[in-house]
């Protein structure tokens, strides 16, 4: 724009009028999650490649910040789960202020906080986002085939989806002040106690909650168990499992050590302080994607990879801390014959019994007179660097910060559950291109089915961008020249094309 | 006839000497400010308080009350400066209230609810701008700072120590400490300083304390920035007088 035009804008007699336009210098390419199929010389597919193109960038701005900002800050990667990295910063944050540990009420406080948001998050994965490929198939219409179909077919379950998710963010809310986004956790603490009347608030729906949490179990496994064949051979491949365990090696979201089993449940690691997890744990870096493969260091980078979230804190506990969710536990585990289960599809069954257990943890927090407490905070020998590790919904969620002698970030490394999951994703893609790939000619129905698979495990990258059940996806297949041979589109509306939309 | 003006047509009283603002506020009502407070005197360098007196604009919180003057404020023309002032303040700094421990006790943040502000409108400038941490109790974010030179003046009229100053001319300005190395720790300035505490956004914290208030217990999830100015009025008149 010239001067005198730029002056002519800035002096227009109504300017606030005017709308301007910023071209920003890095347009992102957002919103469609891109998969490359490579072929073998006999147009077999031989490698799947999950583009993971966007770019958030936390760790480097967070850098320069003081300590206390990080829990607040970094919740914002997601409105998913913005809890687990207000938790995670936090605990990492605990030791800067040398509070190793909390007090009893501050800790039982942040569990709360903890088990209202997997309650939420895995009502929201499962009912809005999974149960309609569950509930029509995977080939189904995508005019059906969203959470709008559910609501019209099966409009009590739909509800009781809302209603689930809506009372994991009320737990929230009580506590940080917010639904999404809110603030409690601070360094050493949490910064409000629960009054009786937000505690008889919350008591008076939680029965409710863990039978509709029940009635989900029941119903993914009659799916999973009606469809057996279909869901054995979906997207299925063996793998390693990490997760976070109690001592006692049982089922643990908020703390605990780390614990990877091998594809036959032997133990790779046990009991693993998570402030050493740099030394079980490496990442590769790979060109074709932001995005690093980690992997556990005894086993390499070829076979080190492995699957965190449901399916993994599943396989890897000894036992569940409630009743229902044990019982559920148990009944799952005849799946795997002895061994971890495999299958990719049972990340949703999995993700149920989570569900289970924390409607009943919350049920049995609710009732311990600790949790009404008024310590609420405790510190000790001041550190420089701290490692903080939960079980975010989707999987083992790791934030490790160090900083300098003025309270300011000089160092961040988070690795999120979906980075965890990078290489299983892939595979799970692969599997899928394998057995629905016809010919070298890209069909709707073989990306219906990349689609559910890669929502089994709901990476962060379509969060933002499939609330209704429609994800955009795009698909390209390569041959062994490294030629393109075929690509299909399909948009956010589910309408498919040969172009990018 | 009594010592009397128009705000907007309603009848104000005022003693000599009295600013319009401080006349306005004795009376109750309320004209949008940032830069000035009842302990710190005139200032006009925010200009969200100026009104139209006799067709021209005057900043309240230096114009003299006059009798019979006839005050233009709350005008849909002037709350539309207001907010393109506010706006221009908010771009020309890094404001970032999803993460700053003020949020909920940041005036600038009240004042863009008080005004409505839905954008920012204007590019963001993106300044880059130096933080200083080097104190052990007290934090500079000079992103945070809207050049209101409340801490200078409270400095050096309430703490008497003369620690703050602003450096440079125009967009370029910006905080500066009395020190030659430059830095805040080789400064006398303490965590209870007024120069801190008044500090209308995040730019001067003390260390440590961010969001241990919870959500609900802010200043502003409980006040608006009316009543805050209101009572801070009230309580100053009612220790001097």
């Amino acid at each position: 724009m010239s001067r005198i035009a730029g002056l002519q804008l800035e002096t227009a007699s109504h300017p606030e009028t005017l709308t301007r336009t910023v071209i920003e210098p890095i347009t992102r390419v957002e919103g469609h999650g891109k998969v490359t199929l490579l072929m073998d010389e006999n147009n077999r597919v031989r490698q799947a490649r999950l583009h993971i193109v966007e770019f958030r960038g936390f760790e480097k701005f967070i850098q320069g910040r003081p300590y206390w900002e990080a829990p607040v800050m970094v919740q914002r990667l997601c409105g998913i789960c913005p809890v687990s990295h207000h938790l995670a910063a936090a605990k990492a944050v605990d030791m800067f202020v040398g509070a190793r540990r909390l007090t009893p009420t501050a800790e039982k406080l942040r569990r709360l906080m903890h088990n209202g948001q997997l309650l939420q998050s895995h009502a929201l994965h499962f009912f809005h986002l999974a149960s309609p490929d569950l509930l029509f198939g995977f080939g189904a219409e995508v005019a059906i085939r969203n959470i709008v179909g559910v609501i019209q077919a099966y409009p009590a379950l739909a509800l009781q989806g809302v209603k689930l998710r809506k009372y994991g963010q009320e737990v929230i809310r009580v506590l940080s002040g917010k639904r999404v986004h809110g603030v409690f956790a601070i360094p050493g603490g949490v910064n409000k106690a629960l009054s009786r009347e937000d505690r008889a608030y919350l008591q008076e729906d939680i029965d409710q909650m863990v039978t509709w949490s029940k009635e989900a179990v029941d119903m993914v496994r009659r799916l999973c168990t009606d469809n057996r064949a279909e869901y054995e051979r979906f997207g299925s491949f063996r793998s390693n499992f990490l997760s976070l365990t109690t001592p006692e090696g049982d089922f643990e979201l908020y703390d605990g050590g780390l614990r990877a089993r091998d594809d036959r449940g032997q133990d790779i690691f046990d009991h693993v302080d998570p402030a050493h997890y740099l030394r079980y744990l490496h990442e590769e870096v790979k060109s074709w994607s932001y995005m690093k493969f980690p992997f556990i260091v005894s086993r390499g980078n070829e076979e080190g990879w492995y699957r965190v979230g449901p399916l993994a804190r599943i396989n890897n506990a000894r036992a569940m801390g409630t009743p229902l969710a044990e019982e559920a536990r148990k009944d799952f585990m005849i799946l795997g014959k002895g061994e971890p289960v495999q299958v990719t599809l049972a990340y949703h069954w999995a993700r149920m019994i989570e569900m289970l257990y924390a409607a009943e943890a919350i049920r049995a927090q609710l009732e311990d007179p600790d949790i009404l407490g008024t310590d609420l905070m405790n510190q000790g020998e001041r550190a420089t660097e701290g490692v903080g590790v939960v079980e975010a919904p989707r999987g083992t969620l790791i934030h490790h910060y160090k900083i300098d002698e003025q309270d300011a970030i000089v160092k961040a490394n988070l690795i999120v559950a979906t980075t965890h999951n990078n290489t299983a994703m892939n595979e799970a893609v692969r599997e899928v291109a394998v057995n629905f790939l016809d010919g070298t000619k890209l069909t709707e129905n073989l990306l219906n089915r990349i689609e559910v698979a890669i929502r089994a495990y709901d990476p962060c990258l379509s969060c933002a961008t499939h609330a209704l059940g429609r994800m955009p996806l795009q698909v390209e297949l390569v041959d062994a020249e490294g030629q393109r041979v075929d690509r299909l589109v399909k948009g956010s509306d589910g309408a498919f094309s040969a172009e990018v939309g | 006839m009594s010592n009397t003006f128009f705000l907007d047509g309603l009848e104000i009283p005022f003693r000599e000497g009295q600013t319009v603002l401080e006349a306005v506020l004795s009376a109750g009502r309320y004209i949008p400010h940032l830069c000035w407070r009842p302990q710190l005197g005139p200032h006009s360098s925010c200009r969200l308080c100026t009104v139209i007196i006799s067709g021209r604009p005057f900043s309240s919180c230096t114009q003299p009350a006059m009798k019979g003057q006839q005050v233009e404020c709350d005008t849909s023309e002037l709350q539309d400066l207001r907010r393109a002032v506010l706006q221009m303040i908010f771009v020309e700094g890094n404001h970032y209230c999803p993460s700053c421990e003020e949020s909920g006790n940041c005036r600038l943040q009240a004042m863009a609810y008080h005004l409505g502000l839905q954008d920012n409108h204007f590019p963001q400038q993106f300044p880059i701008r130096e933080r200083d941490s080097s104190h052990p109790d007290v934090n500079m974010d000079r992103d945070r700072c809207i050049r209101c030179e409340i801490c200078v003046r409270a400095s050096r009229y309430l703490d008497g120590k003369n620690v703050f100053g602003i450096h440079g001319r125009g967009i370029k300005s910006k905080l500066a400490v009395n020190a030659p190395s430059g830095l805040l720790k080789d400064t006398d300035v303490a965590a209870e300083d007024q120069a801190v505490t008044m500090c209308p956004t995040g730019c001067l914290t003390v260390k440590r304390v961010g969001f241990k208030v919870p959500i609900g217990e802010r200043i502003f999830d409980k006040e608006t920035i009316v009543s805050v100015a209101l009572e801070e009025f009230r309580d100053q008149e009612a220790a001097h007088g």
